[in-house]
């Protein structure tokens, strides 16, 4: 077991290695291969109406004029150990993690990115615990009372919470409840450790919002999962051994049946914590998903390129808990 | 302790469905005595599976419909507490399945499925001694190092094996009755033979009785006191394995016996099929079930087109539900070993 978690820990670094290689090529390669001299490089980095002299200064600064594998290099060591930026006499020292700076802002990406870590965190934390509470148990339900009006009425209920995108629902809800009839009024973010009550307040609506997607898709999953395992051989074995229909529901039939949820629950999260972006934007939330928006709206690349290989450790981290647990579910796993 | 431990009356089992109802089961009567063993034969779709999943009271949950009665030490099951049943499954009846690779649960250690299947019905019983159980019963049915290979998942082990597993997990609770739906379809034919003979030895030690649920003449002909066959929900012929084998009386019964193959026969003797396939239970024949199919159908005057046939004494004891004279049956059952013996005697082309 132990050697397999080290195992999959290697295959982790080295996967986080290729994100880094195909994030740096896809900023820095495929303008190049594009045709993209590098003065035009560097004036995206300058952000919208640049002046001459400011993306000269940029081009100096990244040292894009160099080869590209001193390029990648830098932006390997500046993640790693951080980095010097010379301009013109002043050295300024970027602590690593170092991502650079944000053209608009001329503050350094990382620190940013991390004060907006614990809003997403919040978010993504709360919602799931709502939705995966909320789904599987009304697929498991739905499952048991297959074809009844329960089952029909949540899975009706489900097929629209697949369906409504969030930036609808999520109007919806602020509508109602925050301006009709104002039970969480000016939802902004409080964090925890100031005051988790308030933290909770703030954050119902989003949370309901979000789960209610997720968790419509979970009880869909959990409903298909629930109905194949209850169909199992083995749980007429466990019927035959006299268990509790509750024992042979829970214990047999939810254990089997949760196993690929688990997985699929991984990556969600995985993905959420790269930024929830339409969430985050709908009720004004300033997380990872809205810094995206930002940088993408002001063209500001260091941001981009940092909030990338950010969303793309989640999801690797993600994958690798989701491995080792399903190791730990499933005794068939070879490791 | 003799007498019966089993009694099943007129039992009917039928599932609604869309396109009518089912008769899985329709009006099937036996009895079995403690320590004997009962072999039910038939085609697939003949409703042996569903007749044993009824008994078990397995049909919990599902929409079928039963009547009839299944008296268990003098108690009906037929109508009786869920929960009632519930205490008995497992604990007085017990049953191991075709397909021992899907029966036991992938995410379980098997000692962990066989106590319990242990502490179900010895609520009184702790944990080491529930495992102790565990261990004696592996042993028993033959797992080598019962005592670590406890803590090894399903696929650790072969399908062999994994049947063993399954019989000590149904036997570790002492059952009355065992039932064995298929046990060793699944399997090797070199384990087959392994696995009846386990059953075989530890019925005798546990002194429970059997019923053993096959398509296969030659599984039942080794273990069973009594076979009754079963054809589209109904019984068409019961006996002792020995009128079943020896004077069947039953044209079924008669396909069954040509198409099973036989060591004492030449090699170049045909296996013979039952021509034509079981019919559907929602739209049964009229008169005999098996008349379509059967070669003799001709020669009862048009009866067995149009009256169902009763199960009738032939000898003491034995039943067979056919409209053919007792003469007529003798007669044809000579014919056919006649043919049997000629074609054995003729010599290789």
């Amino acid at each position: 077991m132990i050697t397999f978690i080290i195992r999959r820990l290697i295959g982790t670094i080295f996967l986080l290695i290729v994100v880094s290689m195909i994030t740096f090529a896809i900023f820095f390669l495929i303008p190049r291969l594009a045709g993209q001299n590098t003065y035009q490089l560097a004036a995206q980095y300058v952000g919208r109406n640049p002046t001459r002299q400011a993306v000269l200064q940029v081009e100096q600064q990244l040292g894009l004029a160099d080869p590209l594998y001193l390029q990648y290099g830098r932006f390997l060591k500046g993640i790693v150990f951080g980095a010097h930026y010379r301009s013109g006499p002043q050295v300024t020292y970027c602590p690593p993690p170092c991502f650079g700076y944000s053209f608009r802002s001329q503050l350094p990406v990382w620190p940013q990115m991390m004060s907006d870590v614990p809003v997403t965190l919040s978010l993504a934390i709360g919602a799931s615990v709502l939705w995966l509470i909320g789904g599987v148990s009304i697929g498991v339900l739905s499952a048991l009372r297959r074809g009844t009006l329960f089952d029909r009425f949540s899975m009706g209920v489900a097929l629209a919470g697949v369906s409504l995108p969030i930036f609808f629902t999520g109007l919806i809800a602020l509508e109602l409840f925050s301006y009709k009839w104002p039970i969480f009024p000016n939802v902004q973010f409080v964090p925890f450790t100031q005051n988790p009550l308030e933290w909770a307040r703030n954050l119902i609506l989003p949370w309901c919002v979000l789960a209610f997607l997720y968790a419509a898709l979970y009880a869909r999953l959990t409903r298909a999962g629930m109905l194949e395992t209850m169909s199992e051989d083995y749980i007429r074995t466990a019927r035959a051994k006299g268990l509790r229909e509750r024992k042979v529901i829970v214990k047999h039939g939810l254990r089997a049946a949760l196993t690929p949820i688990v997985t699929i629950f991984g990556m969600d999260i995985g993905l959420l914590l790269g930024g929830a972006i339409i969430t985050e934007v709908t009720f004004s939330l300033h997380g990872l998903g809205f810094f995206t928006v930002q940088a993408v709206n002001n063209q500001d690349l260091p941001e981009i390129l940092g909030v990338t290989m950010l969303a793309a450790f989640f999801i690797v981290v993600a994958n690798l808990v989701v491995d080792i647990l399903y190791a730990v579910l499933d005794p068939r796993v070879r490791y | 302790m003799p007498g019966t431990l089993l009694e099943v009356e007129d039992l009917r089992i039928q599932f609604p469905t869309q396109d009518g109802l089912v008769k899985s089961v329709d009006g099937i009567s036996f009895s079995l005595d403690r320590g004997k063993t009962l072999g039910i034969v038939g085609e697939s779709g003949s409703g042996k599976s569903v007749t044993s999943l009824g008994i078990m009271g397995l049909h919990h949950g599902s929409n079928a419909r039963i009547t009839g009665e299944i008296r268990l030490d003098g108690e009906n099951l037929v109508g009786a507490q869920p929960t009632r049943v519930r205490e008995l499954r497992g604990g007085k009846m017990a049953m191991i399945f075709q397909d021992p690779l899907s029966s036991l649960h992938p995410y379980f250690k098997i000692g962990d499925q066989i106590t319990e299947a242990y502490r179900v019905h010895h609520p009184d019983a702790s944990k080491k001694q529930a495992r102790q159980r565990a261990v004696d019963m592996l042993a028993r049915v033959g797992i080598p190092q019962p005592s670590t290979r406890v803590d090894d998942y399903p696929h650790q082990f072969s399908g062999g094996m994994r049947q063993r597993v399954m019989i000590a997990m149904a036997l570790c609770n002492d059952p009355g009755l065992l039932i064995a739906d298929e046990p060793t379809t699944a399997l090797d034919v070199t384990v087959q033979a392994q696995i009846l003979d386990l059953i075989s030895d530890l019925q005798s030690e546990f002194g429970s009785a059997v019923i053993i649920i096959t398509h296969d003449l030659g599984v039942v002909a080794e273990l069973s006191d009594d076979i009754l066959v079963m054809y589209a929900g109904r019984v068409v012929e019961y006996g002792t394995a020995a009128d079943i084998f020896g004077q069947p009386s039953h044209p079924y019964t008669w396909g069954l016996l040509a198409s099973m193959p036989r060591i004492d026969r030449e090699r170049t003797a045909r296996l013979v099929p039952i021509p034509g396939t079981p019919p559907s239970l929602i739209k049964v024949p009229s008169g005999c079930p098996f008349h379509p199919r059967c070669r003799y159908a001709d020669q009862t005057g048009g009866r067995s087109q149009n009256e169902v046939p009763p199960l009738r004494e032939v000898t003491p004891g034995h039943l067979s539900a056919c409209h053919l004279t007792a003469a007529q049956r003798a007669g044809f059952w000579k014919e056919l070993t006649a043919a049997q013996v000629r074609e054995d005697t003729r010599e290789p082309a």
